[in-house]
């Protein structure tokens, strides 16, 4: 098992590296001259300069991706020109309550979807698996952005029952509970989309497994119907079901961004969008190498855990 | 397997029907009732952001500060006015122009470069394949919404650029998809043949391949193009899209945020009108979805339910007596145990004409001597009442308004300690039958509609579910085709064993562990202690089927129902199981009903032979008296297909010609369009199952004489030579 694992880490080292390429393309990818293009049109030509040269823009490109990713393995992604802080500092603040919420919200797309996707399955054709198809189509249809609002408006305006934005009270505020109050909205409106998801795909796995063989074994062998539910045909199902999990991660780290930017939860997706429209491209690209490489991260897992749970995939 | 299998077989009748009756793709959606709502919101949608130019609105940008945040149904501003006092309604119906618009472009720009990227990998293949799909790959390795903020800040804020990067983050999928299906068609003989006739690659991409794979774009352009409006506005509602005055309804969305709580319609509104856009166009992409995938159309993805549907008004075979009350066991009781080489005339002892023919006889035992069974088991067979007496078994499958008749009547009888061999093609119901008896045929499509499932007196076809599961792997086991396939690929041998023990015994865990040990052993495989925790893919057919002989065991059942349980097998391990299955049951004194279309299988284990045809049985009997001379001739064309060692001249081929369709089964005889006897009278009216000689009985008008052969082929003489010699025939 072990060696399992870690072939799948070496694995993932030729994707990180990949990825650190395509991030770091994203400054010789920018139209004229880069440190212009970063500090804007308005910038002094010392500025320029002294960009150009920390940037090491006089180098070929090879030389400059060794430079920058080995300044990157050593944590040093640079300086934020609109903070004028260290990147590396800003992006792991943010992302830790990034993913504070990324996991929250998967936690609970991942319990609610699987759980609606069985019960729609069992009920086929019944009126709980349409109203949750139903449900499921109206959640991925969902501006995540609009639905932040809608919370907002209900919860936080007319029934006060939860804060509006921010991750912790302002005044006094900040324990553990005070988070799990801030978190309630921002995780339910980013878990939407993925609960909708894993649910469709849920149904579908439990559907083409109760068809399969062995399930009529189980049941040729007088199991309870729920054993033959919820241990045969579920784990069955969860097999095609966790890289979907996994992949979903993807989208609500990468969803995270609208909620975080309608709830003012400081996460790394509002801190994105703010350094974009400033054009601090450091800090986008230590941002977006962070989040991208934490995605990878998650995908292993879920492989890790779909290798563990079917020995077959070995 | 028999399940599908059988439904799989029914289904050949379909094709021409389907084709006749297959509505278009247009009509399948339009009768999607979501879907059509989806059509109809998304065309009025359409239709007004087309039409902005000549409808009669305000202009959407000129503002009027006098008149800001108007609120909804206020004088000439329907949806009230923004914080510039611009009409929201004109801006509401603009901006959606501007979203479809730009999410449209961007769903065409990346269906038109994922689909060509996937074509061209999945045509060329090789390196070109590989290079391009590992750059499709690493772009996957993003986050989604986050590479298209990367591409944004590369090439700055904008509605075009956010057009751009939702359509670059969205080429992966089309080019995945397309280069899935590419790959399949590329090695088609088509595509040689285009290649052979001098085409260019371009021009074979073009013309052969596109059209092959446009459904796929279809779908997936459906299937995402929702996706890419939303993202284009959340793009603009982040602020990096549209910029004002340019206004999409993201843009709207983000500026209404700033007076969400002193004017929240602002913002909500032109949420509520991509929420609109989105859920049309998924309702709709699902309707494409389901009307272009065959699967959804037949139904193929149905649930089985727990058990077979019984039909409320399930038709009773005649004035049946035993099957459901026992004692009054017509079986046992009336065909009092005979000697030797006295066949009773069973047609008149039964009483009722139709059933009557259809009750099996207890085997003589006589036809066990032939075998060299076991005299004890024998005597109290004979003499016992049935285990199981299934009267008149009616399964259908109910398949739109088509109804298929799997099992078509069936009347079986099985004594303690017997083994009943039913045989036929496949297709012939034999599988469906005996599935029923449990209720394990699936539901849908499956039904039993009429008949008794008789099992030690009590009816199973009105038994409450309850008492249905603790006959399962209980009193009443199952042994199928291929155990690859119906033991839990996920759970160790040990760990189903032990669950089967444990759903009918209440031991703890260890005892179980003991137990399903002990199990193991006895169907003799080795190791078994280090074999319990091994998982079914690990173990090699043979010791795979064992496993399931041993789980089936596993409750001391009465009744075993083996389905095929060595046709997955190769001939010697065949060999070896059957060998083992046989000791079994007589070591235990269980009945089994061993279902096989291989009557060389069938003189290795059975006492009794059953032989189905379209969901009836036409011929029953003693197995060594069937073996030598059947009545049948199609019981004789069957038994012909069993090669014989020492006999090369016998013809091996199967028997010609194609079960009909059971769906539209004929009158009279099923079999006569095959048979080599037909007459015209074989065509009309019921044939009943009528006794011939010895323990013999055929739904025959025109039966085999003893030796006989069949007219058009050379049958070897006696046919049985090589077998355990028949009795004498007294006919």
């Amino acid at each position: 098992m072990t060696a399992t694992i870690a072939k799948r880490l070496l694995a993932a080292i030729p994707v990180l590296f990949g990825l650190s390429i395509i991030v770091f393309l994203m400054i010789a990818l920018i139209p004229g001259d880069p440190a212009t293009a970063i500090l804007g049109s308005y910038a002094t030509p010392e500025n320029v300069a002294r960009l150009n040269a920390s940037l090491g823009l006089d180098k070929s490109l090879p030389q400059q991706y060794l430079a920058w990713i080995s300044g990157v393995l050593s944590g040093d992604f640079g300086r934020s020109y609109a903070l004028n802080r260290p990147v590396i500092d800003i992006v792991l603040e943010r992302f830790s309550a990034t993913l504070l919420l990324a996991g929250a919200s998967l936690l609970l797309a991942t319990v609610f979807g699987l759980l609606a996707g069985i019960v729609s399955a069992v009920r086929q054709f019944g009126f709980a698996d349409k109203a949750i198809t139903l449900a499921v189509l109206v959640g991925i249809s969902v501006p995540s952005f609009w639905l932040g609002l809608l919370l907002i408006l209900f919860f936080a305006v007319k029934i006060k029952l939860f804060p509006a934005s921010g991750m912790v009270a302002i005044y006094g505020g900040g324990g553990p509970l005070d988070i799990l109050h801030h978190l309630v909205l921002p995780a339910i409106t980013l878990a939407l989309v993925a609960t909708g998801v894993i649910a469709r795909l849920t149904r579908t796995a439990m559907l083409e497994v109760l068809r399969q063989d062995y399930i009529r074994t189980a049941r040729a062998k007088g199991l309870t119907e729920r054993r033959v539910i919820f241990r045969h045909a579920f784990m069955a199902a969860l097999v095609s079901v966790i890289p979907v999990i996994g992949i979903q991660a993807g989208f609500v780290l990468g969803g995270a961004v609208y909620v975080e930017t309608v709830f003012q939860w400081p996460g790394i997706g509002a801190m994105l969008v703010n350094a974009i429209s400033q054009r601090d491209i450091l800090l986008v690209q230590g941002g977006v190498l962070v989040v991208a490489a934490s995605y990878v991260l998650f995908n292993l897992l879920a492989d890790v855990c779909q290798t563990l749970l079917d020995p077959r995939l070995k | 397997m028999s399940g599908a299998a059988t439904t799989s077989d029914t289904g050949a009748g379909t094709s021409g029907k389907e084709r006749r009756e297959r509505p278009s793709t247009f009509a399948l959606i339009l009768n999607n009732r979501l879907a059509a709502a989806g059509l109809a919101v998304l065309g009025l949608i359409v239709l007004a952001a087309v039409a902005a130019p000549i409808l009669p609105l305000a202009d959407p940008n000129a503002t009027d500060p006098a008149n800001r945040l108007a609120p909804l149904l206020s004088e000439g501003h329907l949806l009230g006015t923004d914080a510039l006092g611009r009409d929201m309604l004109s801006r509401l119906v603009w901006g959606t122009r501007v979203s479809l618009v730009v999410g449209f472009s961007a769903s065409l720009i990346a269906a038109l470069f994922g689909s060509a990227i996937g074509l061209v990998a999945g045509y060329a293949g090789g390196r070109s394949d590989q290079i391009l799909m590992r750059l499709i790959d690493l772009m996957m390795a993003f986050p989604y919404i986050l590479l298209a903020l990367a591409i944004v800040a590369i090439l700055g804020p904008g509605l075009v650029n956010a057009l751009y990067a939702i359509a670059i983050v969205n080429v992966p999928f089309f080019a995945r998809n397309i280069r899935g299906i590419t790959v399949g068609l590329a090695r088609r003989e088509f595509v040689d043949a285009a290649r052979l006739s001098g085409k260019g690659p371009l021009t074979i991409l073009w013309s052969d391949m596109l059209p092959n794979v446009l459904p796929t774009i279809v779908i997936t352009l459906s299937t995402t193009v929702g996706w890419m409006i939303l993202e284009t506005a959340g793009l603009s509602f982040l602020g990096l899209g549209a910029q004002p005055p340019q206004a999409d309804l993201g843009s709207m969305l983000g500026d209404g945020r700033k007076v969400m709580f002193t004017a929240p319609t602002i913002s909500l509104v032109p949420g509520l009108m991509i929420f609109l856009i989105v859920m049309s166009i998924n309702l709709l992409g699902d309707g494409i979805r389901d009307a272009l995938d065959p699967r959804l159309r037949s139904g193929a993805l149905a649930r089985p339910s727990f058990r077979t549907k019984v039909a409320k008004g399930r038709r009773m075979p005649g004035e049946d007596v035993e099957g459901a009350d026992l004692p009054a066991d017509a079986g046992g009781g009336v065909h009092p145990p005979l000697p030797a080489g006295n066949s009773p005339a069973r047609g008149e002892i039964d009483g009722s004409g139709t059933s009557a023919a259809a009750d099996l006889p207890p085997c003589g035992g006589d036809a066990r001597q032939g075998r060299g069974g076991l005299p004890g088991t024998n005597t109290s067979s004979q003499t016992a009442t049935p285990v199981l007496a299934v009267r008149g078994l009616e399964t259908e499958f109910h398949m739109g308004s088509e109804v298929y008749h799997a099992s078509n009547g069936v009347d079986l009888t099985i004594r303690p300690g017997e083994c009943l061999g039913l045989v036929g093609e496949s297709g012939s119901g034999k599988s469906v039958t005996a599935m029923s008896l449990m209720g394990l045929v699936p539901s849908p499509p499956g039904v039993i509609a009429g008949g008794r499932v008789g099992f030690k007196g009590e009816d199973l076809a009105d038994a409450p579910d309850k008492r249905i599961r603790a006959l399962r792997g209980g009193a009443v086991s199952h042994v199928f085709q291929d155990p690859l396939a119906t033991l839990h690929p996920l759970f160790s041998v040990g760990d189903q064993i032990v669950e089967a023990i444990r759903a009918h015994q209440p031991l703890f865990k260890r005892a179980a562990e003991t137990k399903a040990r002990e199990l193991l052993d006895l169907v003799r495989i080795p190791n078994a202690a280090q074999r319990m925790k091994a998982l079914p893919h690990e173990l090699s057919g043979g010791l795979r089927q064992r496993v399931s002989i041993a789980m089936a065991l596993a409750n001391d059942p009465e009744l075993i129902i083996a389905d095929e349980p060595t046709t997955a097998l190769d001939v010697t391990v065949q060999a070896e199981v059957l060998r083992l299955l046989d000791t079994l049951r007589r070591e235990r004194d269980t009945a089994v009903l061993f279902i096989t279309h291989d009557f060389g299988v069938v003189s290795e284990i059975a006492d009794r032979v059953a032989v189905m045809y379209a969901g009836r049985i036409v011929e029953t009997g003693a197995t060594d008296e069937i073996l030598t001379d059947p009545a049948h001739p199609y019981t004789r064309m069957l038994i012909d297909c069993v090669p014989v060692m020492g006999e090369p001249e016998r013809r091996l081929d199967a028997v010609p010609g194609r079960p009909p369709a059971a769906n539209r089964l004929p009158p009279g005889c099923a079999f006569a369009d095959r048979c080599p006897r037909v007459e015209a009278d074989c065509r009309k009216g019921e044939i009943g199952l009528e006794d011939e000689r010895g323990s013999l009985a055929a739904r025959c008008l025109h039966p085999l004489a003893p030796g006989e052969a069949l007219a058009g082929g050379p049958i070897p003489d006696g046919a049985g030579s090589g077998r355990p010699s028949g009795r004498e025939v007294s006919p």
